[in-house]
């Protein structure tokens, strides 16, 4: 798929991995655009082997109970609720 | 106020305590920071009547100091964007060159600042939005050192690239912003208090200034013009490709830094040759997974109840997002899929490093850098739309400073023949903030 040619089925697919619905002249113009963007990502490949050992530092504070939220604020964004819940579509 | 060039997303005003430093400061915030029970839209229809809960803690501390937030300013969804053309409330047009975009993606900030209507602005920047629209309009902002300034309540596109930055109308006044929303914060893991960097980073510069131990940052007293005895290191790199007259007006506020007792000396950085690719990738590899969050259930659009979960989800996904950020979310998803992660992601990671280490090794030997801040002047408004590649390589000499975590200011230096306004951006060492001021305060 990475060889230049990018063809709306490549684009199909990851658009279905990343739950993103596209109309079909979605498609056709990221097939293009797709192409050219790839294969200008792929001058990567000329980017040597660099060591990159970061000095890592732990962050982690005590686990400790804090203020919250309140359910009605947690749920006020939410464009669909049932007695204190979200509610969502079904799973499967 | 004036708002026909659509700087603002929301006019609502969020008074500061009655004293403080900025007691009489508006300050207008990027629209993807969290302001309680005011709209927070990140420029996108996903989120058109999201009211967050809670305030970010720069908006926190911009109350707790006094200023008055006078609303919330339009920028490219969710930050995608060198133009702040494809924010979901329209395009803002430039106050200082009326007809051309204002940068991106922080666009409605450096507006609103160069036409006067907020004293100072907040921006994000993740790989030039806060450099990139003070320069196209004319004004000063700073991309502050990764950990320097808390990202609580900031919507999160890339999380290890971006920062909040402040944009105003001089150096002194962007780095009396910085100082107020400077500082650890519990709430950010990756914040830290950086006051003995920045002492060590002055000791090295041989600034003899006394810092108390637990002192404030005074960032704003670095910025007193001196620049007499400075060292500055130019990437050719990032010069040679830029247009005629972005290169003039650099050669001449070089010059002029030259006069006021200021070296330069050229420096080569090979790794920024691959800084965009690499920022991109990473970029949209971290956007495809923070805006996963976006389903319609618990806040965002609902696409509505009809299949299963997934066809539910990818439809709001659908309706509520634009081009850019589904362009960024299916590249970022292909980068990390099975097959492509070693291919882009890993070798883009090389790269970063990479930058890192060209970039400490010419700070070693300058105490700043410098190179135009945008390689074009600004693009007419809907000139540049259409061809997202070249968009991307606008960005191609601020991305470098976001990959390496570094801080750069950008100021005007002066115009092109159509006036244009011109931005020279500064790179610092790590928590060198006050260096980047003071050459900052040498132009503007």
């Amino acid at each position: 798929m990475s060889d230049d040619a990018v063809d709306p089925d490549d684009v199909r697919h990851v658009a279905d991995l990343s739950r993103v619905d596209l109309d079909d002249e979605e498609v056709e113009r990221f097939a293009a655009q797709f192409g050219d963007i790839l294969s200008y990502f792929e001058t990567l490949d000329e980017v040597p082997e660099t060591d990159r050992e970061a000095d890592l530092t732990n962050v982690m504070r005590p686990d400790e109970v804090r203020d919250s939220l309140d359910r009605e604020e947690a749920l006020r964004n939410a464009p669909e609720t049932e007695e204190g819940y979200f509610k969502g579509p079904k799973v499967s | 106020m004036s708002t026909e060039y659509n700087g603002y997303v929301t006019e609502e005003r969020i008074e500061g305590a009655d004293d403080g430093p900025l007691a009489d400061w508006t300050v207008a915030v990027k629209d993807n920071i969290s302001t309680k029970g005011v709209r927070t839209t990140c420029g996108s229809d996903m989120l058109a009547d999201y009211v967050p809960p809670y305030d970010a803690t720069v908006v926190e501390r911009l109350t707790e100091a006094g200023a008055t937030i006078p609303g919330k300013t339009n920028m490219d969804e969710f930050g995608m964007g060198t133009t702040t053309e494809t924010s979901a409330f329209g395009a803002t047009e430039n106050p200082a060159a009326p007809g051309h975009v204002p940068g991106g993606s922080s666009g409605g900030s450096a507006a609103v600042v160069a036409a006067g209507d907020a004293d100072a602005a907040l921006g994000t920047d993740t790989g030039g939005s806060v450099r990139c629209p003070a320069a196209f309009c004319g004004v000063v902002g700073i991309k502050p050192t990764y950990g320097l300034v808390s990202r609580y309540g900031l919507v999160a596109y890339a999380n290890s690239l971006e920062q909040i930055g402040p944009i105003a109308p001089t150096v002194e006044e962007a780095a009396e912003l910085l100082e107020v929303i400077a500082g650890p914060d519990e709430r950010d893991a990756t914040t830290r208090d950086a006051r003995e960097a920045l002492r060590a980073s002055d000791e090295r510069a041989g600034d003899a200034r006394e810092q108390e131990n637990g002192a404030d940052y005074e960032f704003a007293d670095a910025a007193d013009g001196d620049v007499d005895g400075m060292s500055i290191g130019v990437p050719t790199g990032l010069v040679e490709g830029a247009d005629e007259e972005v290169v003039e007006t650099f050669w001449d506020a070089l010059n002029e830094l030259e006069s006021q007792g200021a070296s330069y000396h050229e420096v080569d950085l090979p790794s920024v040759e691959h800084a965009v690719e690499a920022y991109y990738v990473i970029a949209m590899s971290e956007a495809s997974s923070n805006l996963a969050r976006f389903d319609g259930v618990r806040y965002g659009q609902s696409g509505g109840f009809e299949g299963d979960w997934n066809e539910s989800f990818a439809r709001s996904r659908e309706d509520g997002f634009g081009a850019e950020v589904k362009r960024r979310i299916l590249l970022g998803t292909y980068a990390l899929s099975a097959g492509y992660q070693d291919k882009y992601y890993k070798k883009a990671q090389d790269a970063r490093a990479w930058v890192k280490q060209d970039f400490d090794e010419a700070l070693s030997e300058a105490d700043v850098l410098a190179s135009p801040t945008m390689p074009v002047p600004p693009m007419e408004l809907g000139e540049s739309l259409d061809d997202p590649l070249q968009m991307y390589l606008a960005d191609a000499n601020t991305t470098p400073v976001n990959l390496a975590n570094l801080p750069a200011i950008t100021v005007p230096a002066g115009e092109t023949g159509d006036d244009l306004p011109v931005g020279l951006q500064f790179v610092g060492p790590a928590f060198g903030e006050r260096e980047i001021i003071r050459a900052g305060s040498a132009l503007a």
